[in-house]
């Protein structure tokens, strides 16, 4: 232990971890510590009163009799987040790898400038970007009177404060975090690999099915991950794309902390998506451990 | 000659354009048999990699045809060949066993899974590699991956096998090995290799023909032994081993006989007068091992000179001859096989002679 403190590499590391320890694992207790709580009457907690109630009320809800009864209102706003959360991974994979293969394809100076472009709107408030796709997306906007001025019946799109339209929203929003990690992937592919299966009678489809997927899979597999969680947890575009009448986990564990005054059961619902992602993350973990991006 | 497989018809290729653009093949015409071991020899950016990939279909020629057994390629994509490549680097499928990989060609043909595993074993046995089925080629060294490499080329029974310097990344003792590996291959599947290389020792040791290539061109094909000991021009003969390059004008004699004579004076008969005849400004070229030395005790006539460095080489030594006066800057390399008992010894700065056997001389082309 003297050993450790006396080397360079602890005080090299030491601040990082004080940060994480303090500001990751402080607050985390903290709310841990508060979804085990009693609600107050009047908002916050009753400090020292334990109860799992808070857990209990993301499945069963108590009647005016007192019993419990199964209430599905909670899992359904969970497995809505899911499905969109899903539905902009597949939005977000289906730009993001035809993006990627075609910057991974370009000479190298042409690559670095594209790549950069990609990280572009990182630049923007993410509220000034909700807003500009309101714009474009409501009744009466840019899409719209395109639409109209191509033929199309104008007024009719109808697809702000729509699921579709947080989609949309959120694939823009984390359309990157696909990109950057299936880039990476296919800029260390061997492009020799590509000439060997076509070499070997493969087709542009089975060179791709057969080699370049395969190889760019930690890749494919990290974007889906990095899309997938954040929306997961998103709480603006859901909010403005969605107008307020569509809700996400963040929105419902936000009205808790907020207009609903129940802290224990927002703290509550935070553990459970976390136990939501940390399962995922384990599936991931099993299933590409055996990948062979470490022996390229 | 048996029948052609590979023709190259006028072949150019240029690579990019406006000012930057680099003819990288010009003009390039070669037949290419059935079952022969063709080495394409030169140095780097010489064009024979361009050539290889324009017959595997990765390039397409600026002009001229590609033939396989009559039929023009152009067009064809590279899967649609029957033509298969063994890359520099293997280019081995890294998420793919050893196993995978060698029938990774023969499930693109359709064939069955249970009959190509059969003939990836066959494949195994052939490169003596039969144990390493189910390794990923991470596991394997570079000498097995190379026969990995071969052995998945070979599966599919191409036409023509095209192999990229694929010795280059071996060391020495296994490239040797590799060597005669390649050549019992190719006697043993009786299918056409298509070797590049730039190292001509490789190319002398396993082809059945050799083209030297310098720029774009083609500046000789032939046997081994013909690149060797007839080369055509100074850049062959000066890249295939060594050479004894000598300038000077050829004159016909009064008795008829040819004779070149050097800068200096001297005079060195030659077996014929060349097909072009009596001109200024020839060159010769002679194998440092076909030259003698001689004590030089006598004022007979032929080469003589100094011997300026000697090299010992174990089976051979090489003398360094100035000749004539120095200043001249007319120079020769002597080789001479040491055997045992053959006490000819000759120190540095003695006056020798050199014999010049007619046979051994070459009259270049340029």
């Amino acid at each position: 232990m003297g050993n450790l403190i006396r080397s360079k590499r602890f005080w090299l590391i030491a601040p990082a971890v004080l940060y994480i320890g303090f500001f990751m694992a402080v607050p985390l207790g903290q709310m841990a510590y508060v979804s085990i709580l009693e609600r107050g009457d009047y908002g916050a907690v009753n400090w020292g009163v334990f109860s799992f109630d808070a857990y209990a009320s993301f499945l069963f809800e108590r009647d005016l009799m007192d019993n419990l009864m199964f209430n599905t209102d909670y899992l359904q706003i969970f497995a809505r987040s899911f499905g969109l959360s899903a539905m902009t991974m597949v939005f977000a994979l289906v730009l993001g790898f035809p993006t990627a293969f075609y910057i991974s394809m370009q000479p190298q100076a042409r690559r670095n400038f594209l790549i950069f472009l990609v990280t572009i709107p990182f630049w923007t408030n993410i509220l000034v970007r909700n807003y500009a796709w309101m714009l474009l997306l409501r009744n009466g906007g840019l899409i719209d009177n395109g639409l109209a001025w191509l033929g199309y019946e104008s007024g009719g799109l109808d697809i702000l404060y729509t699921p579709y339209a947080v989609s949309i929203g959120l694939t823009y929003t984390y359309l990157p975090f696909m990109v950057l990690p299936i880039y990476a992937s296919l800029e260390k592919l061997d492009h020799r690999l590509i000439e060997a299966a076509f070499d070997l009678g493969a087709d542009k489809w089975r060179a791709m099915t057969r080699v370049i997927l395969p190889l760019a899979a930690p890749g494919i597999a990290a974007g889906c991950i990095l899309v997938f969680i954040p929306c997961l947890g998103a709480y603006v575009t859901p909010e403005l794309l969605g107008g307020g009448k569509f809700m996400m986990i963040a929105n419902l564990i936000g009205s808790q902390f907020g207009a609903a005054r129940n802290w224990p059961f927002g703290a509550a619902l935070g553990f459970v998506l976390l136990a939501f992602v940390l399962l995922s993350m384990m599936i991931y973990a099993m299933k590409f451990k055996s990948l062979p991006e470490e022996k390229l | 000659m048996s029948d052609i497989v590979v023709s190259a018809r006028s072949v150019s290729k240029i690579f990019g354009n406006g000012p930057e653009q680099v003819r990288a093949l010009d003009d390039v015409s070669v037949d290419i048999c059935q079952n022969e071991f063709f080495t394409m020899l030169g140095p780097s950016g010489c064009g024979k990699t361009t050539l290889l990939r324009l017959i595997g279909g990765f390039e397409q020629a600026t002009s001229g045809d590609i033939l396989l057994e009559g039929q023009v390629l152009n067009d064809l994509p590279p899967y649609k060949r029957p033509i298969n490549t063994v890359f520099q680097s293997y280019a081995l499928f890294p998420h793919l066993t050893v196993r995978q990989n060698i029938t990774f060609g023969l499930e693109m043909k359709g064939m069955p899974r249970r009959e190509a595993n059969g003939r990836a074993d066959e494949m195994l046995d052939l490169v003596q590699l039969a144990p390493y089925g189910d390794r990923m080629p991470s596991q394997l060294s570079g000498g097995q991956q190379q026969r990995i490499a071969l052995a998945r080329a070979l599966a599919p029974a191409p036409r023509v096998l095209l192999l990229d310097e694929p010795l280059s990344a071996l060391d020495l003792k296994l490239r040797k090995e590799m060597q005669i590996e390649l050549k019992r291959l190719q006697t043993e599947t009786g299918i056409t290799f298509v070797f590049v290389t730039h190292d001509q020792e490789e190319a002398l040791a396993m082809s059945d023909r050799i083209a030297v290539m310098q720029a774009g061109k083609i500046l000789q094909i032939g046997s081994p032994r013909d690149i060797y000991e007839s080369p055509t021009h100074r850049f062959v003969a000066d890249f295939i081993g060594e050479s004894n390059f000598l300038h000077g004008e050829v004159r016909q004699t009064d008795g008829g006989a040819a004779v070149l004579t050097l800068a200096g004076g001297r005079e060195i008969a030659l077996a014929a007068m060349p097909v072009s005849g009596p001109r200024d400004n020839v060159t010769i070229s002679i194998r440092p091992e076909r030259l003698a030395l001689y004590a030089r005790n006598d004022q007979k006539d032929g080469l003589t000179g100094t011997i300026r460095d000697i090299v010992y080489f174990g089976t051979d030594t090489t003398y360094h001859i100035d000749l004539g006066p120095s200043g001249t800057d007319a120079r020769l390399t002597v080789r001479v096989q040491n055997r045992e008992g053959e006490g000819r010894e000759f120190e540095r700065g003695a006056q020798v002679g050199v014999t010049v056997p007619v046979d051994a001389i070459r009259v270049l082309a340029d």
